[in-house]
């Protein structure tokens, strides 16, 4: 039998022959990051390997670490491995780790989803023996409508709310989610107005080529009267609070696929749920699984025993593996998803 | 159900209550007369006979979408809704039509007439013309329970706004017996007299939880202090030679306590009295518990008739001599129930429930510690100038309770809630000290906040020790305070005890798992309140 090519550690999982962590949760010497979100990008590695934009946006949020990047599909060998990044489509920038060792091949998707939102690289199914698979929406309630009919949902609420002259403020995760909603939202309807921490993201992907739509950050010195009408894109903990008051009267609204659910959709208090995920449905990842053509399974954060327990009955080999992405934690996850 | 199923959008996808009100105002304006008089009825809690069990909605729902039932099963208490788990199952729809509320009720009438075997087949055609919010109503239909943010009151002043009619008017026309398919709209929203249907009672008032010192309500001769009692609220009803008894939930209880009906011998027709229903033994009232085995019954047994016999506390007078009294002051209508029942004898079945008088705010306060050795929750305060309201209105009734009991417990277990607190860790079970042992006491799934149910549901994930089914043990690390309103001794429990209304009052982050309280101490509190 030869050794797994990755083991599952505390400090997060390890590849013996690169001798480098994925997404590790405590510092490491050497990480390979997914992605740049913060329960899978940490501070306080040795080096950070990832895609070139993720790269950027680490640097934007974890400042001057020492991070090298590597374009998707240009294999590097690292130690007795090799190791590429390949097209996640969770957000611009993400990517699934290969890592080939002695002939086999195991990924390790990070977050994902297969439909393409417009700003994050498409996502490419990769052949591999083992897949190590995020699961946080696992469960066969979640169902994603396809992103033009959200997107007309979206853009209907906004065109109603600015035809009554208020402001429509929108709560969604400030890198990634912020970014594809932006771009599905029809500017025809009036402007759109961002809060500071989803325009620092904007300005990163913009500086790279990455990210087109005009936005303009909501400064202290921005005239409140001007937001009348307007769209404002905001961190989900921006929505109730003064700040989101100050700009008049107003309709709030929280995009994410929790809003799936209606018990999580009253609970946010928002008025309205937008059903839209940057993981994949149901649906998704049983296609995906099924298209690495791997035998082990490894399901990560999310519904991991019902999500294993439902692949073994497919005739899988599915093991739950606890992380430490937003943990086992669906409270956290939440804000992300 | 194209104009309902746009209504309950339009309820759900807004937290402000004006919209609500108006969405369901112009609902009923324009939306066909069955589907109105349907709507009302299902806000009211009424619904259609359930068509089917759930047993086999699940069973089916999990067969058209193609997954096992386990999985089903599991996705169900994370959702937190059976109706709403199915239709997010099941695949969409291949050809969604539009049908009224009443169609689909119908349609589920048919279905329940039908053979078993063809039950299935019937439910199946429904949910493939359906989309998912439609799917999800019609599963309510059929699991009942029509919560969606509409309270009896939103729903009556909608109704008001909608018909031009009188709220209050409209609040009574609502209670008592109707029946959606016997009337019409204009015979359920038309004003009429009080009198016209002898079981209709009138809303109750309610009263606030004073929580400013009892100083703030002026001088103490203007207020009727009684006990707060622990048993149920009732209204008695004598009318057209009959009687009734309504709960304030609006069920009618008449035959759950027979022991009532002779009141009829003793007290004239026309008569409406409101009290409160309790166990009585050895000249006193009851713990709550004892009221409990009679609850909910259709026929009583003899011998609980004979264990635990009830009588009628009563509070206030409604109507006498078939004169409604409501709009006159308390000292009128008490005078009045006092002179209704002197000298009754035992057998009717009625008491005037005792003033607690005192000569100063300080006075009452020492009266009113000695309540829970009286059985009663503490004092209600009520304005002898203050009319009989019509639900709840703060500034002429008050609650005046105890301070709960408490003990501080350990969390054992854990499991999520429903609805809208799925998804999170909110039911958990607590325990006492015995020695080194942990003893489970009670349950509590209330008076935490969002935030702190979430953090809690973090760290349940993290603290798992063993799963039992949807439950949980975790590390006995997280202590609460506990508070309780009574304490009852109940060979069902482990511990040999049994709280009422158990809520966590506070967590104690101060406070390590060695220092909570012991079972000697439960005891000790069993030995002086039970």
């Amino acid at each position: 039998m030869t050794d797994p090519v990755l083991r599952f550690t505390e400090r997060g999982m390890y590849c013996t022959a690169a001798d480098a962590y994925v997404d590790p949760w405590r510092p490491v010497p050497r990480a390979i990051i997914t992605h740049a979100h913060s329960d899978h990008a940490r501070p306080g590695m040795g080096s950070y390997l990832c895609t070139p934009l993720t790269a950027a946006l680490v640097r934007h949020r974890l400042g001057d670490v020492p991070v090298q990047a590597l374009p998707y599909g240009t294999p590097l060998r690292m130690g007795e491995a090799t190791v590429s990044f390949h097209p996640a489509g969770h957000v611009p920038g993400s990517a699934q780790v290969r890592l080939e060792v002695a002939g086999q091949v195991w990924v390790v998707s990070g977050d994902y989803k297969l439909e393409a939102d417009g700003v994050s690289e498409p996502f490419e199914p990769v052949r591999c023996h083992g897949f190590v698979t995020e699961c946080t929406f696992g469960l066969p309630v979640f169902r994603w409508d396809p992103q033009a009919q959200v997107a007309a949902e979206m853009n209907r609420w906004w065109a109603a709310n600015a035809a009554a002259g208020r402001v429509s403020i929108l709560g969604a995760y400030s890198l990634g989610k912020a970014q594809r909603l932006i771009a599905m939202l029809d500017p025809s309807i009036g402007p759109v107005l961002t809060h500071g921490a989803v325009e620092g993201t904007n300005a990163v992907l913009r500086g790279l080529g990455a990210f087109a739509p005009a936005t303009e950050q909501i400064t202290p010195e921005f005239d409140r009267a001007r937001a009348r009408g307007a769209m404002v894109v905001a961190p989900p903990a921006a929505l109730g609070s003064a700040w989101a008051r100050r700009l008049g009267p107003g309709s709030e609204a929280f995009a994410s696929g929790w809003m799936r659910l209606r018990g999580i959709r009253r609970r946010r208090g928002a008025e309205r749920g937008f059903v839209i995920s940057d993981h994949a449905d149901w649906d998704a990842l049983l296609r995906a699984v099924a298209e690495t053509g791997a035998e082990k399974i490894f399901p990560t954060h999310g519904y991991t025993e019902i999500f294993a327990r439902h692949l073994k009955a497919e005739g899988y080999d599915a093991t739950p593996v606890p992380t430490e992405f937003g943990g086992d934690d669906e409270a956290e996850a939440e804000a992300g998803a | 159900m194209k104009e309902f199923a746009q209504l309950f959008t339009r309820l759900d996808q807004t937290t402000k209550t004006s919209v609500k009100t108006e969405a369901l105002a112009q609902f009923f304006r324009e939306a066909p007369e069955t589907d109105r008089l349907w709507a009302v009825a299902l806000f009211s809690g009424r619904r259609p006979k359930r068509a089917v069990t759930t047993t086999d909605l699940r069973l089916w729902a999990a067969e058209e979408a193609g997954i096992p039932l386990w999985l089903f099963e599991e996705a169900y208490p994370i959702v937190g809704d059976l109706a709403e788990t199915i239709s997010l199952v099941l695949p969409p729809a291949p050809d969604p039509q539009e049908q009224s509320l009443t169609q689909w009720i119908l349609e589920l009438r048919a279905i329940a007439r039908a053979a078993p075997e063809q039950r299935r087949a019937g439910v199946l055609a429904a949910w493939a013309r359906q989309g998912t919010t439609e799917r999800f109503l019609f599963n309510k239909l059929i699991t009942g329970g029509f919560r969606i943010g509409v309270s009896r009151k939103l729903m009556t002043r909608a109704l008001a706004q909608a018909t031009g009619r009188d709220e209050a008017a409209l609040a009574l026309r609502l209670m008592g017996t109707w029946d959606p398919e016997a009337t019409t709209w204009a015979a359920l929203t038309a004003e009429e007299d009080a009198d016209s249907d002898a079981s209709r009672p009138y809303p109750f008032c309610l009263a606030s939880p004073l929580e400013d010192p009892p100083e703030s309500l002026g001088d103490l001769s203007d207020w009727l202090a009684e006990w707060k009692w622990d048993g149920i609220r009732g209204q008695l009803l004598l009318r057209g030679g009959t009687h009734h008894l309504w709960s304030r939930g609006e069920d009618l209880i008449t035959d759950s306590f027979p022991e009532l009906a002779r009141a009829a011998d003793f007290l004239p027709q026309g008569t409406v009295i409101d009290g409160e229903i309790l166990v009585w033994g050895d000249g006193a009232p009851q713990p709550f518990a004892a009221l409990q085995a009679r609850l909910g019954r259709k026929t009583v047994p003899k011998k609980l008739l004979a264990e635990a016999p009830v009588r009628l506390l009563a509070y206030d007078l409604l109507e006498d001599g078939g004169e409604d009294l409501r709009a006159a002051p308390l000292s009128h209508r008490r005078a009045r129930l006092a002179a209704l029942l002197d000298g009754l004898p035992e057998e009717a079945g009625v008491d005037l429930s005792p003033a607690v008088t005192a000569p100063d705010w300080a006075a009452l306060a020492r009266l009113r510690s000695e309540a829970r050795e009286r059985r009663a929750e503490g004092l209600m305060l009520k304005r002898l100038a203050s009319p009989y309201r019509d639900g709840r209105r703060r500034g002429d009734w008050w609650k005046w309770k105890l301070d709960p009991l408490s003990v501080d417990a350990v969390m054992i277990y854990a499991q999520q809630g429903h609805g809208r607190r799925a998804n999170l860790f909110t039911d958990f079970t607590f325990a006492v000290r015995d020695g080194e042992a942990l003893v489970p006491f009670t349950k509590a799934y209330s008076g935490l906040t969002d935030a702190e149910f979430a953090e809690i549901t973090t760290w349940v994930r993290r603290h798992t020790q063993a799963r039992f089914g949807p439950v949980r043990q975790v590390t006995p690390d997280l202590v609460f305070e506990i508070a309780f309103e009574g304490i009852q001794a109940s060979p069902r429990h482990k511990s040999g005890i049994a709280l009422r209304f158990p809520r966590m009052a506070r967590w104690r982050r101060d406070k390590p798992a060695s220092e909570v309280d012991t079972l000697e101490g439960l005891r000790a509190l069993l030995a002086r309140y039970g």
